[in-house]
C-alpha cells in the first residue's frame, strides 16, 4: 500500500514541532542550532512531499535551494557563535543579554 | 514494502531529532541529528525525490553536522547544566509547540486532497534530468544568487570567525592557546646577533 | 520723462534696500549720499515729470505695470498701475518737496546718531510707501502703501529701540491705527462686492454718472451703500490721520527723531487720511449724512486738540496738538464739500508745520536734547535763523494775512459759512484764535526773554549748521508762497481740482449761501491779531512763564485737565486696554497654555510613558525574543487558517 502524501506531512508537523520546542527551550547555543536544523528538516520534508504530490520539480528545486542557504546560515551562525565565545566565554544564552533595558 | 520502510524510518527520525532536543551532550544531540538526517534521507528517496536525498547526506551530515562538530570541539562546550532554564518559559514554549503542531496538523489535512497515491512515483518525477532542467531553466537565475549567497556566506563568516587585531582582544580562555604571531617574533630575535 | 513715472518710487525703494543691506558697513559720507540722493533723484524725475504733465494741461496719465491678480470671478482684475492725475500730481509735489528738505535737514539733525543708517533706510522706505500711496490708481495700492507708511511710522518712532517710551510709542501707533484699517479694508470689500473693481477710473465715473447707483437702497448699518463706505473709509481716516477718538498715538509719536515728525506726523503721512477722503470725493458727496459727521469730528477735533496745545509744555507735544488741531481743519473742509480747501490746508500746512518741526528740532538740537520749553527762553539771540523761519511759519499757522496759512483756513471758513454751518464755522474760528495764541506762547516761551535752563546748556547755544538752516529757509519760501495757489480772487487750486471734485449726476442742489470774502477774512485776521497780542501780554516782554503760573493759580482744575490732555490716555487704558489685556491673559494661560499645550503634551507623554514601560520587553535575551518571535508565528498561522 502506497503511503499518503498527508502521513509526510503529519510526520513533517512533527518533527517541526519537536525542533521548535527544543529552540525554545534549550540553553547551549549549540544545541539551538541544532534544533534549528531540526526544524529545517522538517520544511524540506514538506516541500518534497508536495513535490509528490502535485507532480512537479519546484519543490525539489525549493528544497535544494534551502539546503544551501542551510549550509550558509550554519557557517555564519558558527562564526558568528566563535566571535561571540572569543568575548564573552559563554555561549548560555541567558548570559549574553547586552541589549537589557 | 513501502509502507514499512516509511515506518521505521520516520520513527526514527522522531526518536533522534527527540534526542537532539533533549539531550545536554552537544556531541550526542550532533550525533542524534545525523541519523535524522539520514532517516529523513531515506523518506526522500521514498517520496520520488533520490538526488535532494543524497544531497541531504552529503551536504547536512557531511558538511554541516562536521562544521557543528568542529566548532564544538574548538570551543570546548561541556555539558549544559540544567537543561531547561526556568519553567515558566518551558512552560510556554510547551503550549506554543504543541498549538504550532496542531495548526500544521490541520493545515496539512485539510489542504491536500486526501489520498494515497495508487501509483510510484513517476518516472518523470524521479528523473535527474527532469530536475536538472527545470533547476536550470526555470530557476536559473535563483540559482546563480544563490552561488552569489554562499560567496558572502564565506565572507561573513570569515570576517566573523577572525580574530580580533592585537591592540585589542582580551586574553582568550583555556582550551584556546594564542599563537605566536610569527610577525611579531622576529623583532625580539634581530638585537641580539 | 512721464515713462518715468514707475522710477520714483523704486529710487527711493533702492535708496532704502542699498542703505538697509550694507549701511551699517558703509561710511558716513555714503549713507548720506544715498541716503538724500536717492530722494533727490526721486524729486528730480517727479518734477520733470510734473512740468510734462503740467505741459500737456493736466490730462490724467495711467500707467499699468503688471497685473496683481485676475480673479475669474470679478470683471476687472488688480494692477500694480499709476495714476497721475491733478490731484496726485499736487500730492506728489508736496511729497517729493518737502521730503527732500526733510531728508538733507536730518543729515545734520542725526549726524551723531550711531542708527544713522537705519534712520535713512526707513525714511526711504517711508517715502517710497508714501508715494505708492499717492500715486496708485487704485485702492489696492493705495492701501498697500497706507500699510507701509504705519509700519515705516512704527520703525522710526521707535527709532531709539534701547529706550523704553519710543517702542512703546511705536506700538501704540501701529494698534491705533489698525483699528482704522480695518474699517478701510471693510469699505473696500465692499466696493468689490458693488463695482467688482477697486480701481478709480471704474469706479468714479459710475458715480458720478448717476448717483443712484450707491444711493439706492440699504447697504448694511441701515446705511446706503455710500454712506457704509464713506463712512468705513473715514473711520480709516480717522486712525491714520488722527482725528477723535484715534488720535492718541500722534502725541506720544514724538517720541521718534524730530524730523520724523516733521515728515511723517505733519506733513504726509498724517495727511494720507485727507487725501483719501478727497479721492473718494464722488461718494462722499453721496453721503450728505456721513459728510456732515466728518465736518462735525473734524471741527470738534481742532478745537479739542488746540485746547490741550494750550497747557503743553513739551515744545514737540505743542507742535504734535497742534497737527491734529490743523488736520481737523481739513476734515472739516472736506466734510462740508470744499475738497479743494482741504488739499489747500493739505498743502500749506505741509510747510508750515515741517517749517514749525524742523525749527523746534534746530532749537532741540541747540539745547543739546532738551524739549521742555520752561528750559528755554531768550533763545533769539543765539540762533536768529532758526527765530524768525519759527516765526514766519507760526504766522503762518495763525493764519495772518499775507502767509499761506491764512488764505487756506479762510477758504475752509468761507466754505463753513457758505453752507450755513454757522456752529462749524464758530467753532473753526475759535480754534483759529487758540491756535495763535498757543503757536506764540511757545514762540515767546522759547526765543524771548531770559534763559530759564542750566549753565552747560547755555554754553551749549548755538545757531544750526547750514545743512539745517537751508531748508528751514527753504520751507519757509513755501509758508509763504503756497498761499498763491488758492488766493479767493483767483482760485487756481480750485479750478485745477473742479473736475475731479464735482459731483455726481442726480444729487439734489444745496443751498449756497452768499457771504462775503472780505468780511470773513477780516473777521479771522481779527481774531489771530487779537490772539497774538493776548499771548504777547501773558508770555512776551520777558514775562516768561508767569503766565502759566496765573493760570494754573487761577484756574487750577482746567489746567490740570489741558495739561493732562482731559485724561483720554488714561480713560482708554481703562476701559478698553485693561480689559483686552484680561482678556488676552485668559486666552493664554486658560486656553492656549492649558488647553491646546496641554493636548499636544498630553500626546508627548504619553509617548514617553508608553515607552518608560514598554521598555520592560527589551530583555537583552535572545530566548526570550524567539518566544516573541514564535508568539507571531502562531498569530499568523491562526489567522491564515481562519
Amino acid at each position: 500500500m502506497t503511503v499518503p502524501v498527508s502521513w509526510y506531512l503529519m510526520l513533517a508537523a512533527v518533527l517541526f514541532a519537536i525542533g521548535t520546542i527544543g529552540a525554545l527551550t534549550r540553553r547551549n547555543g549549540i544545541s539551538i542550532f541544532l534544533s534549528i536544523e531540526v526544524m529545517l528538516n522538517a520544511a524540506n520534508l514538506t516541500l518534497i512531499a508536495y513535490s509528490r504530490q502535485l507532480e512537479s520539480h519546484v519543490g525539489q528545486v525549493v528544497v535544494f535551494f534551502v539546503l544551501a542557504v542551510a549550509a550558509a546560515e550554519a557557517a555564519v551562525g558558527l562564526a558568528l557563535f566563535i566571535a561571540v565565545f572569543r568575548q564573552r566565554h559563554t555561549i548560555d544564552l541567558n548570559r549574553i543579554n547586552l541589549l537589557r533595558w | 514494502m513501502e509502507l514499512l520502510v516509511f515506518l521505521i524510518f520516520a520513527f526514527l527520525a522522531v526518536a533522534a531529532s527527540l534526542v537532539v532536543v533533549a539531550h545536554k551532550n552537544p556531541v550526542y544531540s550532533t550525533m542524534a541529528l545525523v541519523v535524522t538526517l539520514f532517516a529523513v534521507a531515506v523518506l526522500f528517496v521514498l517520496l520520488g525525490a533520490p538526488f535532494i536525498g543524497v544531497l541531504q547526506v552529503l551536504i547536512y551530515t557531511g558538511a554541516i553536522v562536521v562544521l557543528f562538530l568542529f566548532v564544538i570541539m574548538l570551543l570546548n562546550i561541556g555539558r549544559e547544566e540544567s537543561q531547561l532554564a526556568g519553567h515558566k518559559a518551558q512552560f510556554f514554549t510547551a503550549i506554543f509547540g504543541a498549538v504550532l503542531f496542531g495548526g500544521l496538523v490541520i493545515l496539512a489535512l485539510s489542504s491536500v486532497r486526501m489520498g494515497a497515491q495508487s501509483d510510484d512515483p513517476s518516472l518523470a518525477l524521479v528523473s535527474l534530468k527532469g530536475l536538472a532542467t527545470t533547476l536550470f531553466t526555470e530557476y536559473l537565475l535563483p540559482f546563480e544568487i544563490i552561488g552569489l549567497l554562499l560567496l558572502v556566506a564565506v565572507i561573513g563568516a570569515t570576517v566573523a570567525a577572525r580574530r580580533p587585531p592585537q591592540s585589542e582582544g582580551p586574553a582568550i580562555a583555556s582550551g584556546f592557546e594564542p599563537r605566536v604571531d610569527p610577525v611579531r617574533s622576529t623583532p625580539h630575535e634581530e638585537p641580539q646577533p | 520723462m512721464l515713462e518715468y513715472l514707475w522710477l520714483i518710487p523704486v529710487l527711493t525703494f533702492l535708496g532704502a534696500t542699498l542703505n538697509g543691506l550694507f549701511g551699517s558697513k558703509l561710511p558716513k559720507s555714503v549713507v548720506t549720499a544715498i541716503g538724500v540722493g536717492f530722494p533727490g533723484a526721486a524729486l528730480l524725475v517727479a518734477l520733470g515729470a510734473l512740468w510734462q504733465f503740467f505741459g500737456d494741461g493736466g490730462n490724467p496719465v495711467t500707467q499699468l505695470y503688471w497685473t496683481w491678480a485676475a480673479p475669474a470671478s470679478l470683471p476687472a482684475s488688480f494692477d500694480v498701475a499709476f495714476l497721475l492725475d491733478r490731484l496726485s500730481a499736487v500730492m506728489l509735489f508736496v511729497v517729493t518737496f518737502v521730503g527732500f528738505w526733510i531728508h538733507v535737514y536730518s543729515v545734520g539733525y542725526m549726524s551723531h546718531e550711531s542708527g544713522y543708517w537705519r534712520y535713512f533706510a526707513y525714511l526711504n522706505l517711508f517715502m517710497t510707501a508714501m508715494l505708492l500711496l499717492i500715486l496708485g490708481d487704485n485702492y489696492l495700492i493705495m492701501f498697500v502703501g497706507w500699510e507701509g507708511v504705519g509700519l515705516c511710522s512704527y520703525l522710526l518712532i521707535g527709532f531709539y529701540y534701547d529706550q523704553v517710551f519710543p517702542p512703546y510709542a511705536g506700538k501704540k501707533a501701529f494698534i491705533v491705527n489698525r483699528i482704522g484699517d480695518f474699517a478701510f479694508l471693510v469699505g473696500m470689500f465692499a466696493l468689490i462686492s458693488k463695482f467688482g473693481t477697486l480701481r478709480y477710473s471704474d469706479i468714479f465715473p459710475q458715480v458720478l454718472a448717476d448717483s443712484g447707483v450707491v444711493t439706492n437702497g440699504t447697504y448694511a448699518l441701515g446705511l446706503t451703500f455710500a454712506s457704509f463706505v464713506a463712512l468705513c473709509f473715514f473711520v480709516g481716516a480717522m486712525g491714520k490721520s488722527a482725528q477723535i477718538p484715534l488720535f492718541v498715538w500722534l502725541p506720544d509719536a514724538m517720541a521718534g527723531p524730530t524730523p520724523v515728525s516733521a515728515l511723517i506726523h505733519a506733513a504726509t503721512m498724517v495727511t494720507a487720511g485727507v487725501y483719501m477722503i478727497v479721492r473718494t470725493s464722488s461718494i462722499y458727496h453721496a453721503a450728505p449724512g456721513v459728510s456732515l459727521f466728518v465736518a462735525v469730528i473734524g471741527a470738534v477735533t481742532a478745537i479739542f486738540a488746540a485746547s490741550i496745545g494750550l497747557a503743553q509744555n513739551d515744545i514737540k507735544k505743542v507742535l504734535a496738538y497742534s497737527t491734529v488741531s490743523q488736520l481737523g481743519y481739513m476734515f472739516l473742509a472736506a466734510g462740508l464739500g470744499a475738497y479743494s480747501a482741504a488739499i489747500f490746508h493739505l498743502g500749506t500746512h505741509a510747510f508750515f508745520k515741517a517749517l514749525l518741526f524742523l525749527g523746534s528740532g534746530s532749537v532741540i538740537h541747540a539745547m543739546g536734547g532738551e524739549q521742555d520749553m520752561r528750559q528755554m527762553g531768550g533763545l533769539k539771540k543765539h540762533m536768529p535763523m532758526t527765530y524768525w523761519t519759527y516765526v514766519i511759519g507760526a504766522l503762518a499757522i495763525a493764519g495772518i494775512p499775507g502767509f499761506s496759512g491764512f488764505f487756506s483756513k479762510d477758504e475752509i471758513l468761507h466754505a463753513a459759512a457758505g453752507n450755513g454751518q454757522w456752529i462749524l464755522y464758530a467753532v473753526g474760528l475759535i480754534t483759529a484764535g487758540l491756535t495763535a495764541f498757543y503757536m506764540f506762547r511757545s514762540v515767546f516761551l522759547t526765543f524771548h526773554g531770559k534763559f530759564r535752563g542750566t549753565h552747560e546748556q547755555e554754553h551749549h547755544l548755538h545757531e544750526s549748521p547750514a545743512i539745517m538752516t537751508i531748508p528751514l529757509c527753504i520751507l519757509a519760501l513755501g509758508a509763504v508762497v503756497s498761499g498763491a495757489a488758492g488766493f479767493p480772487w483767483n482760485n487756481w487750486l480750485h479750478h485745477w481740482l473742479e473736475e475731479l471734485t464735482k459731483r455726481p449726476v442726480g444729487l439734489p442742489e444745496i443751498a449756497e449761501h452768499h457771504v462775503s470774502v472780505l468780511l470773513l477774512a477780516l473777521v479771522a485776521s481779527a481774531v489771530a491779531i487779537v490772539s497774538i497780542w493776548f499771548a504777547f501780554r501773558v508770555y512776551g516782554r520777558d514775562r516768561g512763564l508767569a503766565g502759566d503760573q496765573t493760570f494754573e493759580q487761577r484756574f487750577p482744575a482746567v489746567h490740570r485737565l489741558l495739561e493732562n490732555k482731559y485724561y483720554v490716555d488714561e480713560i482708554y487704558d481703562r476701559f478698553i486696554v485693561r480689559p483686552l489685556a484680561a482678556l488676552s491673559a485668559f486666552f493664554w494661560k486658560g486656553i492656549d497654555m492649558l488647553v491646546i499645550d496641554g493636548a499636544v503634551n498630553t500626546g508627548a507623554s504619553t509617548v514617553e510613558v508608553a515607552g518608560e514601560v514598554g521598555r520592560f520587553s527589551t530583555t537583552g535575551n535572545v530566548r526570550n525574543y524567539a518566544l516573541y518571535f514564535f508568539a507571531g508565528v502562531i498569530v499568523l498561522f491562526v489567522w491564515l487558517i481562519l
